[in-house]
Parts: C-alpha cells; sequence; structure tokens
C-alpha cells in the first residue's frame, strides 16, 4: 500500500506552506515509508529535545535558525532544559559566552512559537495530554511517562523529528502509536519495598537493563507517587531505553500479563546502588530535579532546609521548571533554599549545563544524573535519598 | 547485498565496521568524528569519510544533531550501514544528507573492504 497523504499533508510536502513545513514534512514523511507507516496522524502535543547549547552546538543552531525563518508551532510545543537558568545563569557560575549562545537557541525556538518553559517534565507544567491521546515527544523519561503513566501515545522522537511534528502537526503512524505494540512482553515481580526515589531509580536501572527493550509488567508494588514514577521512568529510559511499561494497579494502559517471569529481590537494588556508589568519592556537588522538582520535593527540600547553611566547599543545585520555580518564590521555599546557601534553578539541569571540570564527586536521588555524571562529566557519583543528600550538604 | 534504503545516495569508500552499537551523542566527537566512548570496539578511531557499518543505533535523542554538525564541518561518515537503523540515526542522515541502508547482513563487511553503495535501491556490493 505504501504511506496515504491527504490532499493538505502534500501540499505541505509540496512547499505550498513554507520551506521550514516543507522541511518537517519531509522528514516525517521519510520516517513514515521507513518504518511502514500506511498514514500520519494529527498529534495534539510536541515535547522538543535538543536545547542546550552545548548538546547542540553551532550547526544544530544552525538547523534550529534556519527552520525558524518560516516555520510555526501548529500545536502545544514546549522544550526540554537548557544549559542553563535562563535568568540566573550569572549567579551559577555560566560564562557569557554560553549564555548569549543558548539565548540564540531559546530565541529561534521562541520565533516558531514553541513555549519557551525549559523542563523534562512538561507535564507538571501544563503540557498534559489525557489517556489515548496521540502526541510527538523527545525526552526519553518524559516519552516514557507519558505512554506508561498517563496513557498517551507516542514514540521516543528526537529533536529534529519532535520539530517537524511540531511545525506540520503531524506524525507517522508506527511503533508506539499502534496498539499492538505496547503490549507487555515480561512480567517483573518486585519482592521488596521501595521507600524513596532513589530506590525507584535504583528498579528502573534492574529492569532496564535486564529487559532488553521487552516491555515489562511490573507487579508488586502497592503505591507510587508522581515523583517516584517520574524517577523510574527516567532511569528504566536511560539504563534501557525503555518507552512503555504496565505496573499492576497504577498505570492505566490495557496489556495482556505476560507467563515469562522475572524476579526482583532487594539484593538486585543493592546490587544497582554499588554500582552507582564510587567508593571514593569526594561529594562537592549535590543536585535534586532529576526530572525536574515538582513544587512538592521543593517544599519538602525548602523544609529540610530552614536555618541551616550549605556547607563551604559544596553547591547545591534544586533544578526545576520556571513555573514551578515562580511558584516557589511566592510560597516562600525560593528564599528559604537560596539563604540556605542552595540555588533553585530553573530551566537546566545537571545532565546538560556545562559542568565539566567544575565538581569531583556529584550526590543525587537520581540514578539519571548518576549515568549523565559519569559519562558527560567524569563526576564519581553517590546515590541517596533526598533527604540524605540534603545533609550531606548541610552536616 | 540488498537492504531497505533509509536515505538516498550513491556513494562508494571505505568500511569502518563495528560489532558495537553507537551512541552519537556523548560517544562520537562531534568536531572531530572520533569514537570517544571508552570500550567501544572503535574507540580513538574517527568515522569521518568512512562507511560507517554497525548494528545500530544507541542513547540520547540528541545523536541526530551530532551526525548534523559533523556533515556540516565536512568530518561526517561516507554512508552508513545498519542490521536495523533506529529513527535518532534514520533522522541524522536524513537532514544530513548522508546515503544509509539496512537490514543488510553486516557481519560480511570488514574494516579496509572498499564498497560501493546505492541507496536509492538498497543496495551495497563489494568491489
Amino acid at each position: 500500500m505504501g504511506l496515504q497523504l491527504t490532499s493538505e499533508e502534500r501540499e505541505m510536502l509540496e512547499g505550498k506552506h513554507g520551506k521550514a513545513t516543507k522541511k518537517a514534512m519531509d522528514l516525517i514523511v521519510n520516517l513514515g515509508e521507513i518504518y511502514g507507516a500506511e498514514r500520519l496522524i494529527p498529534i495534539s502535543s510536541v515535547q522538543i529535545a535538543g536545547v542546550s547549547y552545548h548538546n547542540l552546538g553551532e550547526a544544530g543552531l544552525e538547523y534550529l535558525s534556519d527552520m525558524a525563518v518560516d516555520g510555526k508551532a501548529r500545536v502545544l510545543t514546549t522544550l526540554n532544559p537548557a544549559g542553563m537558568d535562563l535568568e540566573e545563569w550569572k549567579k551559577h557560575g555560566i560564562s557569557e559566552d554560553f549564555a548569549l549562545n543558548q539565548q540564540r537557541v531559546v530565541d529561534a525556538f521562541a520565533k516558531m512559537g514553541v513555549i519557551t518553559t525549559c523542563t523534562c517534565t512538561p507535564y507538571l507544567i501544563g503540557n498534559l495530554p489525557h489517556y489515548g491521546e496521540h502526541i510527538a515527544w523527545a525526552e526519553s523519561s518524559a516519552v516514557c511517562y507519558s505512554n506508561s503513566v498517563i496513557g498517551a501515545l507516542t514514540n521516543r522522537e528526537g529533536g529534529p523529528s519532535a520539530l517537524a511534528a511540531s511545525l506540520t502537526g503531524r506524525t507517522a503512524e508506527y511503533g508506539f502509536h499502534l496498539q499492538e505494540n505496547r503490549i507487555a512482553e515480561v512480567k517483573y515481580e518486585i519482592k521488596t519495598e521501595l521507600k524513596h526515589t532513589d530506590d525507584f531509580g535504583l528498579l528502573g536501572q534492574v529492569i532496564g537493563e535486564r529487559t532488553r527493550k521487552k516491555i515489562p509488567y511490573i507487579t508488586g508494588i502497592p503505591q507510587a507517587t508522581t515523583e517516584e514514577l517520574k524517577s523510574f521512568c527516567a532511569s528504566i529510559a536511560t539504563y534501557g531505553g525503555i518507552a512503555i511499561f504496565h505496573m499492576e494497579g497504577i498505570t492505566p494502559n490495557r496489556t495482556d500479563i505476560p507467563e515469562d517471569t522475572e524476579i526482583v529481590t532487594q539484593e538486585d537494588l543493592n546490587q544497582a546502588r554499588v554500582t552507582m556508589d564510587d567508593k571514593d568519592a569526594e561529594i562537592d556537588f549535590i543536585s535534586i530535579g532529576c526530572p525536574h522538582a515538582s513544587i512538592k520535593e521543593i517544599s519538602q527540600i525548602a523544609e529540610m532546609l530552614k536555618g541551616k547553611e550549605v556547607v563551604e566547599g559544596k553547591t547545591v543545585w534544586i533544578t526545576t521548571a520556571r513555573p514551578t520555580k515562580d511558584l516557589a518564590k511566592k510560597m516562600g521555599y525560593y528564599d528559604t533554599i537560596e539563604k540556605a546557601g542552595a540555588f533553585l534553578v530553573s530551566d537546566a539541569c545537571c545532565a546538560v549545563a556545562p559542568l565539566k571540570g567544575r565538581f569531583k564527586g556529584l550526590m543525587t536521588d537520581s540514578a539519571k544524573a548518576c549515568f549523565y555524571a559519569r559519562g558527560k562529566n567524569d563526576f564519581k557519583t553517590e546515590i541517596r535519598t533526598i533527604e540524605e543528600c540534603i545533609r550531606e550538604a548541610t552536616a | 547485498m540488498k537492504g531497505r534504503k533509509i536515505f538516498g545516495g550513491n556513494t562508494e569508500g571505505e568500511v569502518l565496521a563495528t560489532k558495537d552499537d553507537i551512541s552519537f551523542y556523548g560517544g562520537c566527537d562531534p568536531e572531530t568524528g572520533v569514537i570517544v566512548e571508552k570500550g567501544h570496539e572503535l574507540e580513538g578511531q574517527s568515522i569521518s569519510g568512512k562507511v560507517l557499518v554497525f548494528p545500530t543505533g544507541k542513547g540520547s535523542t540528541v545523536g541526530s544533531y551530532v551526525l548534523y554538525a559533523l556533515s556540516k564541518a565536512g568530518k561526517g561518515p561516507l554512508a552508513i550501514i545498519n542490521k536495523s537503523t533506529d529513527p535518532i540515526v534514520a533522522v541524522g542522515c536524513i537532514i544530513s544528507d548522508i546515503p544509509a541502508v539496512d537490514q543488510i547482513d553486516i557481519e560480511q563487511l570488514k574494516t579496509g573492504q572498499k564498497v560501493k553503495i546505492d541507496a536509492d535501491e538498497g543496495v551495497v556490493s563489494i568491489i
């Protein structure tokens, strides 16, 4: 049969809606043909990755600037974290040069009508699809969260393909947009109690590495908070490339229950912790908010920091989305956190900011942050609960 | 060998082959094209100007931009041949005009061989 286009889609491909839309449609049609799609489908929400200038470089920025000449977002579109807090970057030690280039990236997106809230948790700040909605998201942790926890449908888009979906309002119907590709393939029975966000991150690492892209059906977790689920999603996506999982009693998607069963014990989580804990780590950087901290986490951290002081030689970043930071300012959490000598950093995170060489050892509650701190920044790492991280910062 | 077109074009050149998957973001220097991932079979070797043969892509969704940056700087691979091309590498090839073919029995391709690629037809021939 091959890929069928509507007349409007053909017009976009022929360049009748401008150059950027043509390039975008070209990319989507190409992907549709490669992956055997029979048609394109409308999408209602986009999340774009590839925002930090640190990751994009000059060539990436050029690509975006080309698209921004006449490209316009057709649906609600938000952005992944940038390499810095777009307002308070100076006090976080970001260079003028970097800030200038980062602003050029954000300006290019703004020109296209993209909402320039830079966050990896768009679902916490208003880009919140509902069950069954087709969307085109990049950012592996948010893809996993939207497919699994929300029950929206998206592939793991890359930066350019997510932008293309935004400019055309379409994506090709293949992969996780089709119900038959979302069915669980292997069951994981969790035989231990998960207490905090760091435990959920460890579980993500265990299942991610073991499951080899097979869709997990997870049992034995009686309840999980939004914060714990976002930690789990980030970790299983980082360590396993997983875009969807099912969790009995917690996630909404329908699925068959697989026969093939694996057991996860406390010993497995302990092993995962050992792989993320460097024995000789000298902790001088504490970061919480990978994925971006919720207002609930920020209020808890502010409570922990009340009347305390970050010790000399240690830097604390609590990373979050700008609307959440604004709310934290209104509620007084920002003042409490900053008065203690910690930073409430919005728009950025410890994985995409230009931090190489600035620190030796990172303590965090995030398994994903450990991965990028080691791989990209050569930091040693330790994974602990949020409470232990704050204690380390102020002890 | 006949596979599937990922992105069209004709070229011929020398194979650089690996059994390891490649993460372009973080695994490949975007300025030089040298593979920098620790323990990777190609660690320290440059993919510039080669017919790069590897099973599939892995890692961050930012990888497409690394291929784009390399091509803009004239340091990109001449062509890409995969066992199975993942969307991140596919997008990288499309936006960077890199001829690419997948569904090829890549074990038959060895580093140093000269090959001819007709990506439009999905055909790879050893010269």
